[in-house]
């Protein structure tokens, strides 16, 4: 195991999620503003070809963050349009995150049946 | 009294965030996450997993999501953790789990199924249209 | 029969009596500091229902039956039921009135509710329209963070300037003058916006409704702060509350010793972590029917100016980029009645 890419991955992942704190507390972007730039910029970043050496350097402190979940829909375009063409730019960015968002779909799904809300406390 | 003067004394009597406290915060759990995420790498990369590795420690996390949502903790978690559980996939997979929970009183299909993407549906929408816009620059440019 | 004085102050001359009144609340209000002076704590928030919305109308119905049964009076003796609540178009307080047979007004005044409606029923009473008239409110954590919020379970972070919805209800039962608590005058606020957009910090969206109802109050009736025991706002909390004073400050009306907060008082600010202090409609109706109306009943207050105040804000309005209207009605609430000469 290496010790020091879990190192890295810690360190990068906790900056990505600072500077969203950051912008939490000291601008007026709302959460789910935030996490749709962080997206966004993921595919910015993934698309000019920055977000990859993010991903080799700190691992799944990359991956995990919603700018890798950005990355990985520009890296499906971008595979998918070197095979398929102009239809790729429509397919690639949800078949490279299918899994994703039907496990999220899924275990939201059988959360909802199972589980209540409760108070806060 | 004008509404810059009154959004002058709102300001100055509201208290503010603990500012690096909070950040610090952030920095720790979303680091921590992100650490169990590469812990979660090794272990299904040595199980010969590669590549695929990534994917499925994301999707470990968000099932590891779902079940604190579901048991009532992610909340209570990420009231002290703020952007450290919001940023990472597990605060993506917390939104879709806790609309679902929320909502299934107004029924299972324009309860539980419509409204589990009022918070994540943006995200879905805005990173496919931009991920769309990157793939016909690199048609027409590539 | 009312008398207008001044610009928009009613005195209503025959002081009508506040002959019965409950609050009800939950575990978090059972926690704080008011806990001993409630009528009803349920420690499951959900009252025993489905839904929060079902939790919120079963528990409003319970405050209405509760001051019923304090002043022996029963349903068909209520001429009128004034009630409001914050979820979309008012159902918490339709349903609870559904098996009542009272005749009944909906009322939206967001958290100004338990005001707004006192006002009616005291001012129906006063002109003799109705005998016996009910005011009741609620309001539900859970609900109202569903409807203007988030789902419970979402891991948001609360900004140090929002409040915590009060899962509470409170029911006042009006009826002509016969013993303390009167209502010895009212003044209906007028809608005030300052430009607060903040949805997290209402507190700065409402205190400057307050301090003009106050103002107006003030100038009609020629008093001053220190003519009364305690002005008592709804629910600004922490950050409005010091707005109003600053307001009244600058307006001439120094009444930061006078001034207290239901928001503030209803839960321990520090060691429950609701931040700013408590909000809702329930706040200030249970705060008012649990700890200050006894007070005055007994004659330990003497003289009470009662403002709930409300944000007129939706979610609908919020997104759409609109700032934050706020409204605060004045209930002046007296151990003794309006004195023969103001009758006159």
């Amino acid at each position: 195991m290496d010790l020091f890419l879990l190192l890295k991955a810690f360190l990068v992942g906790g900056i990505i999620c600072a500077i969203g704190q950051v912008l939490i507390d000291y601008t007026k972007l709302t959460p789910a503003r935030i996490l749709v730039s962080y997206v966004v910029l993921g595919v910015i970043l993934g698309g000019i070809g920055l977000y990859q050496p993010l991903i080799d350097f700190a691992g799944a402190g990359a991956t995990i963050p919603l700018t890798g979940f950005g990355a990985t829909l520009a890296k499906g375009v971008r595979e998918a349009v070197s095979s398929d063409g102009l239809f790729g730019a429509f397919t690639g960015g949800l078949t490279a995150s299918a899994g994703g968002i039907t496990v999220a779909i899924i275990a939201a799904l059988l959360a909802g049946l199972l589980c209540k809300s409760s108070e806060k406390s | 009294m004008t509404k810059q003067e009154y959004a002058q004394w709102t300001q100055e009597e509201s208290p503010k965030s603990k500012g690096p406290m909070n950040i610090l915060k952030a920095f720790v759990f979303g680091g921590g996450i992100c650490a169990i995420g590469q812990l979660l790498v090794f272990f299904y990369q040595s199980r010969g997993a590669g590549e695929l590795g990534f994917v499925f420690a994301s999707l470990s996390l968000v099932v590891l999501s779902a079940v604190l949502t579901g048991l009532n903790v992610y909340d209570n978690i990420a009231k002290h953790a703020g952007a450290g559980t919001l940023v990472p996939i597990t605060g993506f997979a917390n939104s879709m789990v806790s609309a679902a929970m929320e909502f299934k009183t107004e029924g299972y299909i324009l309860g539980l199924g419509a409204k589990m993407f009022s918070i994540a549906g943006p995200v879905i929408v805005y990173g496919v249209s931009a991920s769309v816009i990157y793939g016909i620059i690199l048609v027409l440019f590539g | 029969m009312a008398k207008r004085i001044g610009n928009k102050t009613l005195i209503l001359s025959s002081s009508p009596s506040i002959i019965g009144y409950a609050a009800v609340g939950a575990k978090k209000e059972k926690q704080g500091p008011l806990s001993g002076y409630f009528d009803l704590l349920s420690d499951d928030s959900s009252f025993g229902q489905k839904t929060w919305e079902k939790a919120e109308t079963h528990m409003q119905k319970t405050a209405i039956e509760l001051a019923l049964q304090k002043c022996n009076t029963q349903k068909d003796q209520i001429d009128f039921l004034f009630a409001g609540d914050l979820l979309n178009q008012c159902i918490s307080s339709a349903y609870a009135s559904r098996d009542m047979l009272i005749p009944f007004f909906g009322l939206y005044g967001a958290c100004s509710t338990m005001s707004e409606s006192l006002c009616l029923a005291s001012m129906f009473v006063d002109t003799g329209l109705g005998q016996r008239c009910l005011a009741a409110t609620s309001s539900h954590f859970c609900s109202a963070e569903r409807q203007f919020r988030f789902p419970l379970e979402y891991g948001g972070q609360r900004t140090p300037t929002a409040q915590w919805t009060v899962t509470g209800s409170g029911a006042c039962v009006v009826a002509p003058s016969v013993q303390a608590p009167f209502i010895r005058a009212v003044t209906v606020g007028t809608v005030q916006d300052l430009g607060i957009t903040d949805i997290n910090n209402m507190g700065a969206a409402m205190a400057p409704a307050a301090a003009k109802t106050l103002c107006q109050f003030f100038s009609d009736t020629r008093t001053r702060p220190e003519d009364y025991d305690m002005i008592l706002t709804g629910d600004l909390g922490f950050v409005g509350s010091r707005l109003l004073e600053r307001l009244m400050q600058a307006e001439g009306y120094p009444m930061a010793k006078l001034h207290n907060d239901c928001g503030l008082m209803i839960y321990d600010r520090k060691k429950q972590d609701v931040h700013a202090g408590g909000s809702g409609c329930g706040c200030a109706a249970s705060v008012l029917c649990s700890f200050i109306l006894p007070q005055i009943a007994c004659q330990r207050l003497k003289n009470v100016l009662f403002l709930a105040t409300g944000a007129l804000m939706s979610p609908t309005s919020t997104q759409q980029g609109e700032s934050i209207p706020g409204i605060a009605h004045l209930v002046y609430l007296s151990s003794t009645p309006n004195p023969k000469e103001v009758i006159c």
